[in-house]
């Protein structure tokens, strides 16, 4: 037996939440490598981005800094399946945290997609927890998913977030990124 | 600020069945997420087909756990998603849960989905990429199983998640 579910164009019977809420989207330009959400305020237990990523070219990575702050104050730990095997490694005293662990990196047909979850963001007396699931398959040999927790070492309220490609690539037109805010 | 995470729509089986389809999906949201939790007759594993498209479109890559190692595997042209690397288990629910990123966009589509399935002293854990290799917008979805029939009482939800 089999069901089948129709669905209104109206979205059915929605019911919706108000503790998980839009705060702002962009769309990648075509001509820079860089999104950012500025001003965010400090109104949400936690923010959650969503990407779609495309880049001009292939085999670059992303990064996240917060608040704009480019010294060695970010940490991680990355748990990857690469096909082969799953694979772990991680990095101290970072500029920046990075969100897929240095293996097949990006590719310009096949969408990257990545949750970022940053906890307890505006506190003013904790360092920030960044906890990020995202993947890539290309239908070959070099896809890859996994998981990844960073530290960012401040006590400062987080009001700025950066995501931002190596190399000197960009996000194409179809890359897309949405901040959420979660109440507590 | 706006509400942006509606529960589009949702059934629990009154009997066992072999799919779950969702039809007429409109294309108000950024992103779909599936969530699926309940058993099956036979510890199939669980699959998804977008737009009844049955051909070689779909492949994955997977990172699980199992019950001390952890692993990877990866799939190439399939005819299906697969949402679980383990079966859908038979005795203790199993949980399944799926982003689907910019469905309603004229990109490949990708898919992230977790599986939690502990059966004390079997099942697994696992992470799964997916990847549909279709620029067309995704209107409707099946759930499937590789064998038998979800049991009574599986739950499956589908959400929209609407960015500003």
């Amino acid at each position: 037996m089999s069901l089948i579910l129709g669905i209104l164009d109206s979205g059915g019977a929605a019911a919706s939440t108000s503790s998980y809420e839009s705060i702002a989207s962009a769309t990648g330009t075509g001509s820079s490598g860089t999104i950012t959400f500025s001003s965010i305020p400090a109104t949400y237990s936690s923010l959650q981005i969503r990407c779609c990523i495309l880049a001009s070219a292939s085999n670059e990575f992303v990064s996240l800094q917060l608040n704009s702050n480019t010294g060695s104050n970010y940490t991680r730990h990355s748990l990857q399946g690469i096909g082969t095997s799953a694979v772990a490694d991680g990095a101290a005293n970072s500029s920046s945290i990075n969100l897929d662990g240095n293996y097949w990196g990006l590719q310009s047909s096949y969408p990257t997609v990545t949750i970022i979850d940053i906890l307890d963001y505006a506190s003013t007396t904790k360092f920030k927890t960044v906890r990020v699931f995202n993947g890539q398959d290309n239908n070959s040999n070099r896809g890859q998913v996994g998981l990844c927790s960073g530290v960012y070492r401040s006590t400062t309220a987080i009001s700025t977030v950066t995501i931002n490609i190596s190399g000197g690539i960009n996000y194409t037109t179809n890359s897309t990124f949405a901040l959420y805010g979660i109440k507590g | 600020m706006a509400t942006t995470y509606d529960k589009i729509a949702t059934t629990t089986l009154a009997s066992a069945a072999a799919t779950i389809t969702f039809s007429s999906i409109a294309a108000t949201y950024t992103d779909l997420r599936l969530v699926l939790i309940g058993t099956s007759t036979a510890g199939g594993g669980v699959r998804l087909q977008f737009n009844s498209d049955t051909a070689t479109n779909y492949s994955n890559t997977q990172l699980y756990g199992f019950p001390a190692s952890a692993y990877s595997g990866q799939e190439t042209n399939k005819t299906y998603c697969d949402l679980s690397v383990f079966g859908f288990e038979v005795t203790n629910p199993c949980f399944i849960s799926t982003d689907i990123f910019s469905y309603a966009g004229s990109t490949y589509k990708t898919l992230l989905a977790e599986y939690s399935g502990d059966q004390n002293g079997s099942g697994g854990v696992a992470r799964i990429v997916n990847l549909w290799r279709s620029t067309s917008a995704i209107t409707s979805m099946q759930l499937s199983l590789s064998a038998g029939n979800y049991k009574i009482g599986t739950t499956a939800t589908l959400y929209g998640i609407k960015a500003a």
